[in-house]
């Protein structure tokens, strides 16, 4: 350190300029995110929320501020029947595929060469350069009573099975959005694991299996948490799979908003739907990412 | 060979000849599209049902008046009218809508311009109520025109359902079908049938009592065992063509016909109890600064051309509304028109039908609100 810079240091009215051109340095790459999030997520928010409180007289809508929408929402059998199903749903799709995805990641992060491991990374991408929903027609056809798979269980005498427009067709369209998403993630956050830690648990006698579990997973925990978290996410404000592999029976959140604004520009109840869909993502994404970065006892 | 004005001889040979035929062929050829693009194309944006805009219907129209169509499309009239909702005025200059929603549009007053009946073949129709539809006129005068319609009943598979079976609504609750029924994801003309069933006629399956509406939700909810699933005009198109469902509420030969179109086993009748009419009008909004091409248009969808063009629209096919272009669909496509019972003098021509008193136009519901009918419905796909 030089004379000058140590001067400059030991100077208190310096240093609180440098933290200050730093924050203000700082804040400037900041500011388009806010700007944006600020822009595109809480005024789009707050207006549906305040839409939520409008009423609809012939086929129009009037500001207002009035419960009714929420009261009448909240009072139907109907609505909580598509919520506990929504949230079913999507739990199970989230625990299916961080299952199936596990195995695949674990892998991809320490069975396999460098380049084997960036070629599967590309494989898993190039899904999402096809339409969500064209995929999903796909599987319409794959699925149906005369579809591929009943075609082939037809050969042994077996079948038809019941796969489009029930839960598991639903399940299976879920797994078709998330599934790569979930391993690329996983992948990651195990591709980060120091293997140092790995080996000193082999070193101490820790099985394979119990090295996956107490230390791997452990690690690998905040990876594998989000990637679990954008399945859920994903899953949960789905319309396209519930509709078109599920047949809308019973019908998700997502179709009950569609259906709620069919009755007449029911809008406003429709924003009852969606913002209580929000709140229960921010609840599941906060208690999520809570656990995550939890620290052990 | 010929001689120049200065006494010259000019030789024409056959290579020259050719260049010249050649350069006033491509003249003559090309003069009119460069007239075209002299002149400005009108863009004419339309909100409608998807299809109507389409080349197989407005190609013609726009070749003959330098138009070209800018469509919106919707699914169902509350979608239509959401996306009035949400665009300034002057986005659109023409809507298409199902006659019920004309109505609405027409009671909200600002929306869609009053039309001149004497510009339109009224004289032509082939049924009266067709020059003073429902919901069309108001205190006299004229907002909206019909264009087409089709009927909905039962619409099946026709290897697994017999066609006099289908010619009663219960053979939704047939063990034939049992999990293989469909409904298009619409209350208005599902519950519109079931009313049918149950026997609501005077006036409408749409106009009635409590007590009938009571007993209407109790024989729907018995018919959710034999469901599939709900599906719209994609997913019914799909389901009755890979046979997963082998009968359909709520639909009729508007998705069968393109289904059947397709290879596919299938077919729509009117049963006994009764069909349902869905009606497509035109109306000019308000706001446009297109009115006179756009009433064009509505003109030239009522001439023989355009309800030949509306008949065998391939997104989904409708009944003409008019003679003369029910006459001109036997000329230029008589198994069409065979197929849809359009010919003069079969058992089962629309018009003769609604002259039977087996049809019923499509409504919204007159002594609940639209809002209690959806609700209803919604409870029902939960159930």
């Amino acid at each position: 350190m030089t004379d000058d810079t140590a001067g400059r240091i030991a100077d208190p009215s310096a240093a609180s300029s440098a933290r200050g051109r730093t924050g203000l340095y700082a804040l400037v790459w900041r500011v388009p995110l806010l700007v944006w999030q600020f822009l595109f997520f809480v005024v789009p928010l707050a207006f549906l929320v305040y839409l939520s409180f409008w009423l609809v007289k012939n086929y129009r809508m009037i500001p207002g501020f009035d419960a009714i929408n929420w009261v009448k929402m909240y009072s139907k059998g109907y609505f909580w029947d598509a919520y506990y199903l929504t949230f079913a749903m999507a739990a199970v799709a989230t625990v299916v595929a961080s299952a199936l995805a596990f195995p695949c990641a674990y892998a991809l992060s320490f069975k396999v060469s460098e380049t084997v491991r960036r070629w599967a990374i590309f494989f898993l991408i190039i899904p999402f350069f096809t339409s969500y929903l064209v995929r999903i027609y796909a599987w319409q056809v794959i699925l149906a009573e005369n579809g591929v798979i009943n075609g082939l269980l037809a050969l042994r005498d077996l079948g038809p099975v019941a796969m489009l427009n029930t839960k598991f067709g639903t399940l299976v369209g879920y797994l078709t959005l998330c599934m790569p998403l979930v391993v690329i993630l996983q992948t990651f956050s195990l591709a980060n694991v120091d293997r140092n830690l790995i080996e000193a648990a082999h070193n101490l006698g820790c099985g394979r299996i119990r090295t996956v579990f107490t230390v791997i997973v452990p690690l690998a925990k905040v990876g594998l948490i989000i990637g679990a978290v954008f399945c859920f996410i994903l899953s949960f404000g789905d319309f396209v799979s519930p509709y078109y592999l599920g047949g809308s029976r019973p019908p998700t959140l997502s179709i009950l908003i569609i259906d709620t604004t069919k009755s007449g520009q029911q809008w406003p109840k429709a924003a009852v739907v969606a913002v209580t869909m929000i709140a229960t993502l921010l609840v599941v994404a906060f208690a999520a990412v809570g656990a995550a970065y939890r620290k052990p006892k | 060979m010929a001689k120049s004005d200065n006494g010259k001889r000019i030789r024409t040979t056959r290579r020259k000849l050719l260049q010249y035929s050649g350069a006033a062929a491509g003249v003559a050829l090309f003069t009119p599209y460069v007239h075209r693009s002299w002149a400005q194309t009108v863009e004419l944006n339309m909100l409608s049902w998807y299809g109507l805009a389409e080349p197989d219907m407005v190609e013609e129209f726009e070749a003959q008046n330098n138009v070209k169509f800018k469509p919106k499309y919707y699914a169902g009239g509350d979608n239509m009218l959401a996306a009035l909702a949400q665009s300034p005025a002057g986005t659109f200059d023409i809507i298409h809508t199902d006659a019920e929603y004309a109505r609405i549009l027409i009671e909200r007053g600002d929306l869609v311009d009053e039309l001149d009946p004497a510009d339109y073949p009224f004289d032509d129709m082939q049924h009266d109520d067709f020059t003073k539809f429902p919901g069309h006129w108001k205190d006299g005068k004229l907002y909206s025109v019909m264009t087409r319609f089709g009927h909905l009943g039962v619409s099946y598979n026709t290897e697994a359902v017999t066609r006099e079976e289908a010619m009663s609504y219960d053979v939704f609750w047939s063990p034939k079908v049992k999990g293989k029924v469909g409904h298009f994801d619409w209350h208005l003309p599902n519950l519109g049938e079931v009313s049918l069933l149950n026997g609501n006629t005077d006036p409408s399956p749409f106009d009635i009592s409590d007590a009938a509406w009571d007993k209407l939700k109790e024989k729907t909810l018995t018919l959710k065992p034999q469901v599939k699933g709900f599906f719209d005009y994609g997913g019914t198109f799909a389901s009755l063509k890979n046979g997963e469902i082998l009968a359909c509420v709520g639909i009729g030969d508007w998705v069968t016909g393109v289904v059947a179109k397709d290879g596919a086993p299938v077919d729509s009748v009117v049963p006994r109890e009764g069909g349902i009419q869905w009606t497509e009008s035109y109306s000019i909004v308000s706001s446009s600064t297109k009115k006179d091409m756009a009433k064009k248009y509505i003109q030239y969808t009522l001439t023989p051309p355009g309800q030949v063009r509306s008949a065998n629209m391939a997104a989904y096919p409708g009944f003409c509304v008019t003679k003369s272009g029910q006459a001109a669909l036997i000329e230029q496509t008589p198994d069409e028109a065979k197929r849809t019972s359009q010919m003069p003098g079969m058992a089962n021509h629309p018009v003769t039908l609604i002259k039977e008193g087996r049809i019923h136009y499509r409504d919204t519901p007159k002594q609940q609100s639209l809002e209690d009918w959806n609700e209803f419905w919604s409870e029902y796909k939960n159930a």
